[in-house]
């Protein structure tokens, strides 16, 4: 059939324009030369040559950590702007407060970076490791707020206010029932905080100092002296753990899905 | 010999008794929500081990009314006593009632057992204990072999179950149900009232219900309180809101009424028996045997229940009081009852129901026949609200 030939024509021209260039980083970081463009034969002398090079390592330990603390910060502080958000219908400014949740999102990287970095200087606050993981909680917990607050948006709270009525202190009832619920959310809320964090470049570049290279500065100040094949390996590494925490995610949601399914099928026939 | 009301559920009635103290007293609570008043200067008395119901139209107040006794909610100006003492300010977690919530309220991560047991470990019971006590309430509600289920994987007549086995657990001292029996299907949920009565009976516990389902009202209830707009119609046992509403609202709310408004033309004397009313219903005329309020002249209302209204196609010795001539209109077969819309030349229509009793009949009542309509002197009321 001719429209059927035309559809895969699409989707290979598609997929084809997504990931050739990420095929071709992939399939470059194995080659034997050290010519970027010339296929030399397979090698692993690339990821040997990365792994001894102490700057980039450095470098992949400073995002480690940064990405781990400013995404557990950001998590932790959108989640509870977002129960603030959900829960007090009523409070002066919470029309401009909502509002502003949203507006990093849209607000160009340059513009956040900038301003941290302006308040920083006023502050006299010396720029390195902890001002990265300042900023970098400042624009993910934006994310994480608007994700777990559309969980919370469908939460029945009357599973809170049983708590309540069977004895349950308000903060107790939090940590008992609320957050076990949400805790999916919240979770993607980290994971989401913890990729941009280590995919951020422009911001983190404004507000690092001498000590606290991330990886994204790193990989950035050596492409401009020339792209090596060190490079192609550290981003397949990064490429391979993106891959697995997106596998891993989809597999869990089926793994639900499929139990929620068993539970019905079991509460249906009505006995085990 | 004086006639008395229908059927009495059984011997309790405190609050007949003037010494008796109430266990649960709302004293004159308003409740607003920004303009809007849910809840109206209402004053009322529930006494201990009663089954009280709470039963209006949504949006009459009835929900606010308990979730103001559970603690959800403070009384924007009154108080609420339960046993004598005033608990406004009160936090739930602090209040010896437990709620059974209309949406079950199950924590879905935690199993049956863990459902059941979560109040008692509020209370830092010992282990063995709680565990005594979950049995003893698994076993309740019939579902010992449920425990280690989690609610996605039971039924929803078995989710009501452990809802009600939850709010039971710490034998508080008055159990809120806000209409605990809505998503159960109509057999199901007769079972389970009877249930509840059984329960409510047996442990000895002061029930509060919140439905809008008069049926449910009038099989479990001592009393209801039928509310309307935030404030309280009538307080009545089941009979009394059947037989005597005390208004227009109440008697067309319970059940199926006919309601034929007309003018007091004589009061008892002119009748003969003591306290009768005849009352000019626009050419129909009334005369009920009741101890009445209104003069000549009022404007009232006569309500007479369609099954107090009696059916035939001959005429009656005398047609000068309590008789209505029609045609037929409309037949509802509902097996047990047959209910006949009677179409007089007006195009009033009076509603007359018929109790099936026997299979057969020589003469059966069919569209278009004339018929004529009888009521005896004391079926029919006179409403003056």
């Amino acid at each position: 059939m001719k429209s059927s030939r035309f559809d895969a024509t699409v989707l290979t021209l598609c997929f084809a324009f997504l990931y050739i260039p990420i095929i071709i980083l992939i399939v470059y970081s194995f080659n034997a030369s050290k010519l970027v463009t010339v296929w030399g034969g397979f090698s692993l002398q690339w990821y040997r040559t990365m792994w001894s090079n102490e700057g980039l390592m450095d470098a992949a330990w400073v995002t480690a950590r940064v990405g781990v603390l400013s995404a557990t910060l950001g998590t932790a502080l959108g989640t509870l702007a977002a129960l603030s958000l959900v829960r007090f219908q009523k409070f002066p400014g919470r029309m401009l407060f909502s509002g502003m949740i949203y507006a990093p999102l849209v607000m160009p990287e340059v513009i956040t970076g900038l301003s941290m970095l302006l308040l920083f200087v006023a502050l006299n606050i010396d720029r390195g490791f902890w001002t990265v993981i300042i900023a970098h909680t400042t624009f993910t917990m934006c994310y994480v707020a608007i994700v777990v607050q559309s969980r919370l948006m469908t939460f029945d709270r009357s599973l809170e206010e049983a708590a309540l009525d069977l004895g349950c202190p308000p903060v107790k009832t939090f940590f008992k029932i609320t957050l076990p619920l949400i805790l999916p959310a919240v979770i993607a809320g980290w994971m989401l905080a913890f990729t941009l964090s280590l995919d951020d470049l422009v911001i983190a570049s404004f507000n690092t100092g001498p000590g606290a290279t991330t990886l994204p500065i790193k990989i950035y100040s050596q492409v401009r002296l020339g792209v090596t094949p060190e490079i192609n390996a550290i981003c397949t590494i990064l490429i391979g753990f993106v891959t697995i925490g997106v596998i891993a995610t989809s597999i869990g949601t089926k793994r639900a899905e499929l139990n929620r399914i068993r539970d019905e099928h079991v509460a249906l026939r009505g006995t085990t | 010999m004086a006639k008395s009301l229908g059927p009495v559920k059984r011997k309790f009635s405190p609050w007949t008794d003037p010494s008796a103290v109430p266990f649960i007293r709302f004293e004159n609570i308003t409740k607003r929500f920004g303009d809007f008043t849910a809840v109206d200067n209402l004053t009322l008395d529930i006494y201990e081990r009663e089954f009280f119901s709470l039963l209006g139209p949504s949006g009459c107040g009835k929900t606010t009314l308990m979730r103001m006794l559970a603690g959800f909610e403070e009384p924007t100006e009154g108080r609420i006593l339960l046993q004598g003492k005033d608990i406004s300010g009160v936090p739930p977690y602090r209040r010896p009632t437990n709620m059974m919530f209309q949406s079950y309220a199950l924590f879905p991560h935690m199993t049956v057992e863990k459902n059941i047991a979560f109040g008692l470990e509020q209370d830092n019971l010992p282990k063995g204990e709680i565990a005594a006590r979950v049995e003893e309430m698994l076993k309740l509600v019939k579902l010992e072999t449920f425990a280690r289920r989690k609610p996605n994987q039971l039924s929803g007549g078995q989710r009501q179950r452990v809802a009600l086995a939850r709010s039971l657990a710490k034998r508080p001292k008055v159990l809120l149900l806000d209409e605990p029996l809505g998503a159960l299907d109509k057999k199901l949920r007769e079972e389970t009232q009877f249930e509840l009565m059984d329960i409510q009976t047996n442990l000895g516990l002061t029930f509060l219900i919140v439905t809008h389902d008069q049926e449910e009202a009038m099989t479990v209830s001592d009393r209801i309180a039928v509310m309307d707009k935030g404030v309280i119609m009538q307080v009545a046992t089941p009979a009394e809101i059947y037989e005597a509403p005390n208004s227009r609202y109440v008697a067309d709310f319970i059940g199926d009424i006919n309601i034929l408004e007309g003018t007091v033309s004589t009061t008892e004397s002119a009748l003969g028996a003591p306290g009768a009313v005849r009352i000019d219903c626009d050419g129909v005329a009334v005369a009920v045997e009741q101890e009445c309020q209104a003069v000549k002249g009022d404007k009232v209302a006569f309500a007479i229940r369609p099954e107090k209204v009696r059916i035939s196609p001959d005429q009656p010795a005398d047609t000068s009081f309590n008789a209505v001539y029609g045609e037929v209109w409309d037949i509802g077969y509902l097996g047990d009852f047959s209910v006949f819309l009677v179409k007089m030349a007006d195009g009033r229509i009076v509603r007359a129901a018929q109790a099936n009793v026997s299979r057969l009949v020589d003469r059966p009542i069919t569209f278009g026949d004339m018929v004529w309509l009888t009521w005896p002197l004391d079926a029919g009321l006179v409403l003056t609200r």
